[in-house]
């Protein structure tokens, strides 16, 4: 369903709405995967990404989303400087995902603390991101919802006693999906809620013994 | 949201409102959010817009690339042409300010797209300050351009990479003259037909900017995609009819950008990019940028 404020909006540091709103979108996300800014970031462009990321502040974008920055922060420009204070290490470099791959395409290898991830993410146009693969594991989340990720080993009535924790809180649910890469393997649950579920919500989660790690990750974009 | 502008004006017209009013409360439907509510998101929007309008105006911005920058300017403090002192001259500024401002990493709308940002805003806000509209006229006049580029999404696309320059700033201006017909008490049929007379003027046009960059042409596109606009919306208001239904116009929009050329979709692969001195000022500035 499309939007009037999609179509006014959003409101956004220049010049590209898919390499630049995008690409700090993503990168929110990114954070949101080690929760807080990352101390090493690699990042990996491809495609459009990768040919004209620089002129359009690609990069730039992508570490001020690791940072915290949102879409329309005007420390984008700076972000690269900012990062060094941050301590946050970055690098770039130039790679083909999959032939197939978005052209605005970035995998990201983020760490923090003893927590390491790794995404993929695409820029479709307009702001608009698309998350495609969380440590391997093929997912599809829009940014545009209150996001938890978790793994969890396949145990019958987890995603029931998940979703208690959540309507326990309030938090309404507007998509669930679970993925896992081969029968009796560990099981990836991406929930997108309409609510912003707090720390103590996800620590609840966390508390449940067959769940390996929860995360939280920031509503970056939609109405 | 609509998905045919054609309904959109039967039902202002059956209700007796205007577009802005059908649209804000199909929006408020949609959302679960009040008009009120979304009228001061559009509100946040407008003063974005204007401020962007007047950092760009000051003239010592400059790209990445250095390939843009510094025009808007010009067209406040250079010589005078033929429409100096007009309301025309002004627009035409206010789009090269806003853009210059983007490709300079500054804050802006994307409306509907960062590289069409500079039309609506310029159309809207220039004409405002000649008539001496107030902020409530242009938060209207910015729901009705939110309708039509909604439509425009659905029939067809908002993306260069997609449908090419007609995708972007064609769409603005179509956004800009639909509009602002509406904020001069134009009625929603000409509404209509001030979209589909702003559309057919930038059908076929490609997205091609240097090194793929939005910066040449697409600053100077969105001063022409404003002139556009501004025909479009004077010949509505003298009670001129396009002969081919608005929705029909996007539809075939949409059909073109599908069936163009991917040279001609931001890939810098054609049009003025490809050009000998396109080529070679992209690779000069990227070179530069690297280097820095």
């Amino acid at each position: 369903m499309v939007s009037l404020l999609d179509i006014i909006g959003p409101v956004m540091v220049g010049p590209s709405s898919s390499h630049t709103a995008g690409a700090c979108r993503l990168g929110l996300l990114g954070r949101g995967l080690v929760g807080g800014t990352p101390d090493t970031a690699h990042l990996e462009l491809h495609g459009s990404f990768a040919r004209t990321g620089e002129g359009h502040g690609t990069d730039k974008a992508l570490v001020a989303g690791l940072l915290g920055f949102r879409p329309d922060d005007d420390r984008i420009r700076t972000a690269l400087d900012i990062a060094e204070g941050e301590g946050l290490k970055y690098t770039f470099d130039k790679t083909t995902v999959a032939d197939d791959a978005h052209p605005n395409t970035v995998r990201m290898t983020l760490e923090r603390g003893g927590r390491r991830a790794t995404m993929v993410g695409s820029s479709l146009g307009a702001g608009r991101v698309r998350v495609t693969q969380i440590d391997g594991f093929p997912v599809e989340i829009s940014g545009n919802y209150y996001t938890i990720v978790l793994l969890a080993a396949d145990i019958k009535g987890s995603i029931a006693r998940v979703t208690r924790i959540l309507s326990d809180h309030d938090i309404n649910i507007a998509t669930l999906k679970l993925t896992r890469k081969h029968r009796g393997g560990d099981a990836f649950i991406v929930i997108e809620c309409d609510d912003s579920a707090g720390e103590d919500v996800r620590d609840e989660i966390r508390g449940l013994a067959w769940v390996r790690w929860a995360m939280r990750l920031d509503k970056v974009g939609g109405a | 949201m609509y998905k045919a502008l054609e309904e959109a004006i039967r039902d202002a017209e059956s209700q007796k409102k205007t577009l802005a009013q059908v649209a804000l409360a199909c929006e408020a439907e949609d959302q679960g959010r009040t008009v009120d509510d979304i009228r001061a998101s559009l509100a946040r929007a407008l003063v974005v817009m204007r401020s962007a309008v007047e950092q760009g105006m000051t003239g010592d911005l400059r790209s990445n690339s250095g390939l843009v920058g510094g025009d808007a300017a010009k067209l406040r403090t250079g010589p005078d042409g033929p429409l100096a002192g007009t309301p025309f001259r002004d627009i035409l500024m206010r789009a090269l300010a806003v853009q210059e401002v983007n490709a300079a990493m500054g804050v802006i709308v994307a409306a509907p797209t960062a590289g069409g940002a500079g039309v609506l805003p310029a159309v809207l806000t220039g004409l405002a300050a000649a008539r001496g509209f107030d902020d409530e006229k242009l938060v209207d006049a910015l729901a009705t351009a939110g309708l039509i580029g909604a439509v425009i999404a659905e029939r067809a696309s908002l993306s260069g990479a997609e449908g090419g320059c007609q995708a972007e700033t064609g769409a603005a201006a179509a956004m800009a003259a639909g509009s602002a017909t509406e904020m001069l008490r134009g009625t929603p049929s000409q509404v209509g037909h001030a979209t589909a007379l702003a559309m057919q003027g930038t059908l076929g046009l490609v997205c091609d900017p240097l090194g793929g960059l939005v910066e040449l042409p697409c600053v100077f596109r969105n001063a022409t995609g404003s002139a556009i606009a501004l025909s479009a919306i004077e010949m509505a208001l003298a009670g001129i009819t396009f002969a081919i239904p608005v929705d029909e116009v996007i539809d075939v929009m949409g059909e073109i950008g599908r069936t163009m050329d991917v040279r001609y979709r931001e890939t810098a692969g054609g049009g003025l990019a490809a050009t000998p001195t396109g080529r070679r000022l992209a690779k000069e500035r990227l070179y530069q940028i690297k280097r820095e």
